[in-house]
């Protein structure tokens, strides 16, 4: 059976979409993405749709569900690469793809989530710095 | 003066799986190229016809498409004809509202399809079906 690859990279997964994606293949995506973040304890989800030409309603709806899903898991979700033609189809379909962090290309998704990560990492250790005896 | 449509170029397709939605987004973007329409209303078009597609296979359980390739005037374009013989819609201005589903998608199926394209007509039968059929100009 056809799959999209995951890579794991550190503490991110990384996925490339190549081919055009028909439904059975988004959701078995959706659901190994999110066993994945859960087997590996990733922080992030890269994903590069540079090469699909088409996103409607229901991919549309997948990579929203994603973020949400991962997001439960505490893993960001970057997607990347998205054509001008397909932001455009996607604002005037109704879809703006909300609850994902989406960047230009590959290089600026990583470190918009290498960022992501380090604020979160800043907020745990915050709490026994000097302001916590703000809070008393 | 409205000047008539010229139906150029007939292509006849049934889609009654999921595995044929690509080759389907496939050979509408094969018209669609060689009338040269450029690449945002080509995805737009495209688009458009995956949420047909999309609703056929899920509520009419499949049916047939004509793609044609249409004149009227100066203008090119392209005409997509989604024919089922599904359940019907029983309540087509409401099918037509933003964020209206019966099932578990979000209800942009229609109106976003309508947004997206030249024009935009359906009409349905309760235990009949349903046929939408949508123009994208290539200058639309």
């Amino acid at each position: 059976m056809e799959r999209i690859p995951i890579l794991r990279m550190g503490q991110f997964l990384l996925v490339t979409i190549q081919v055009d994606l028909y439904d059975r293949l988004a959701l078995d995506l959706e659901a190994d993405l999110v066993k994945m973040v859960s087997k590996t304890g990733a922080q992030g989800i890269l994903i590069d749709i540079s090469a699909v030409s088409i996103v409607d309603s229901f991919m549309g709806r997948i990579i929203g569900n994603i973020g949400v899903m991962s997001k439960l898991l505490d893993a960001e979700t970057v997607v990347v690469g998205m054509q001008p033609a397909v932001a455009i189809t996607l604002v005037e379909l109704g879809l703006p793809l909300k609850g994902v962090f989406t960047a230009l290309n590959v290089e600026r998704g990583m470190d918009l989530l290498k960022s992501k990560i380090q604020i979160i990492e800043e907020d745990i250790i915050d709490p026994d710095d000097d302001y916590s005896t703000d809070l008393s | 003066m409205i000047t008539a449509l010229i139906s150029l170029n007939k292509d006849n397709m049934s889609v009654i799986r999921e595995q044929d939605v690509v080759p389907f987004r496939n050979r509408v973007k094969e018209h669609a190229v060689k009338i040269k329409m450029g690449l945002v209303n080509q995805t737009k078009l495209i688009t458009a016809a995956s949420e047909l597609v999309r609703n056929m296979l899920r509520y009419g359980g499949g049916g047939e498409v004509l793609i044609e390739v249409v004149s009227r005037g100066r203008d090119n374009g392209i005409r997509l004809t989604f024919n089922d013989k599904g359940p019907g819609i029983a309540d087509i201005s409401l099918a037509m509202k933003d964020g209206f589903t019966t099932g578990k998608s979000l209800g942009l199926g229609l109106p976003g399809t309508k947004r997206l394209v030249n024009e935009f007509d359906i009409k349905s039968e309760l235990g009949k079906g349903t046929k939408v059929t949508i123009v994208k100009w290539v200058n639309g």
